[in-house]
């Protein structure tokens, strides 16, 4: 794997082809001072295509929201050039403001201000609850994030 | 602070608690009677409900409180735009306890996140109404003498029955409870109901007509079918009066049977069938105003 160019960072990894935009989305990465390249479609033997992400400093990084977007990456911490840590991701026990409760009667349809919350309810299968009207969430519908 | 949101968050002994004291109220009303002197109770209807409205306004009176609110959300706040949360924190600065009525599901959870006093959910939109079941629950005890070994048949719209779930839920944690779900193919309990069942190993059969099985029930929990709800016109006529209990039906019924409905009803209980000593749907409505006031005695005391 290609570290170059990173002294203190991570190297977000194993991402399925297409999706490092929204991942750069969803953590927030458009704020960020500090550089961040997305290589998009990399070979990968495991995968076929793969994208790549690389942030040049160590932000802290939602390891929750990614785990819940795609909980095959893998997270390469680099610490002074070298692979200090590599972090494998779950599903998390709990998200906010990342699923959207498409339930017509919730609360959080008609009040605006209400942050989004999901539970995971059966790890198994991946499914979410919403923590208001219960509602389920499979995490197989991450498609479309 | 405790609140009632779901039934499933309190556990089997506490809603013991809320029984045996609602049993003690029955008893001996009087002792009960200055419980909540110069507390007040604030009933939140955002959608009118007048007899659940009734039966908290009740229970608090007869506790020696007070009641204030409003009964449709026209007549409040909320229509002219303010969020639930913001009128929980103003209510809350006036009342010692909330029952909020929302047609929005989760309304209640919300409350409960702003508010400095108990929240009971008296219903939100299709989701939960777990005081109905506290209803249906002291009911069951009170006619049969206990909640374990019983076979429940469930009979009618059980898709969006949010009553039926509810006391399904709550009657999966007792011992030896059967149930046997009556419903046409379109009106069937939620899919996460049966997996729960299943994962519980909660023994239940589904049945389409209610005189098959009508012999084998202790008590049947009637809900209404609506006619709208079915996906085409013959399926409807074809099954339509095997959801009504009527004489006919309830002379095949053993002589212990108890037969409940959360109220109201249209049609799917014939009236010839309230005279009948098994027809306990009235006194349902009188132990649920009993249990909302235990409940009542719960919350407030947790408080203090
Ligand atoms: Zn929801």
């Amino acid at each position: 794997m290609n570290i170059d160019g990173i002294q203190n960072g991570y190297v977000i990894d194993h991402i399925r082809a297409g999706k490092a935009m929204t991942i750069y989305r969803y953590l927030g990465l458009d704020k960020l001072d500090c550089s961040v390249a997305i290589i998009k479609n990399a070979k990968s033997r495991r995968m076929g295509r793969k994208d790549i992400i690389k942030i040049d400093e160590l932000i802290d990084i939602d390891l929750d929201v990614l785990g819940y977007i795609d909980p095959d990456v893998t997270v390469n911490v680099i610490r002074e050039n070298a692979l200090a840590e590599k972090k494998h991701l779950t599903l998390p026990e709990h998200v906010m403001a990342v699923i959207r409760c498409k339930n017509p009667r919730c609360i959080t349809q008609v009040e605006q201000e209400i942050t989004h919350e999901f539970v995971l309810t059966d790890k198994e299968r991946g499914v979410y609850r919403c923590i208001y009207c219960e509602t389920a969430h499979k995490n197989d519908d991450r498609a479309d994030f | 602070m405790r609140h009632m949101l779901d039934i499933a968050d309190w556990s089997i002994e506490e809603l013991q608690w809320l029984m045996d004291t609602a049993d003690d109220i029955i008893a001996k009303p009087e002792d009960y009677a200055n419980a909540m002197v110069r507390k007040k109770l604030a009933s939140l209807f955002y959608e009118p409900s007048t007899r659940t409205r009734l039966s908290f306004e009740a229970a608090m009176l007869e506790l020696g409180g007070s009641v204030l609110g409003f009964s449709e959300a026209s007549s409040s706040s909320a229509s002219k735009g303010e969020s639930v949360s913001d009128t929980v924190r103003t209510v809350s600065c006036y009342a010692d306890i909330i029952a909020m009525r929302h047609p929005k599901e989760g309304a209640p959870t919300v409350a409960a996140r702003y508010s400095s006093v108990p929240i009971v959910n008296a219903g939100d939109g299709g989701h939960n109404h777990p005081t109905q079941t506290l209803a249906d629950l002291l009911t069951i005890r009170r006619e049969k003498g206990r909640l374990q070994n019983l076979v429940i048949g469930f009979c009618g719209d059980l898709q969006f029955g949010r009553t039926v779930h509810s006391l399904l839920t709550a009657m999966s944690r007792y011992q030896g409870v059967k149930f046997v779900l009556i419903s046409p193919e379109e009106l069937r309990i939620p899919a996460y109901l049966r997996e729960n069942m299943l994962k519980a190993q909660v023994p239940f059969s589904e049945v389409q007509k209610l005189e098959d099985v009508i012999k084998s029930l202790d008590i049947l929990y009637m809900t209404r079918v609506q006619r709208e709800r079915f996906f085409n016109e013959a399926d409807y006529v074809r099954l339509k009066d095997s959801y009504i209990l009527d004489k006919q039906k309830l002379a095949l019924a053993h002589s212990q049977l108890t037969v409940l409905h959360p109220l109201p009803r249209v049609n799917e209980i014939s009236q010839s069938v309230d005279s009948d000593p098994r027809a306990c749907y009235f006194k349902q409505v009188l132990y649920g105003k009993f249990m909302r006031e235990a409940l009542i005695l719960k919350l407030l005391e947790a408080k203090a």
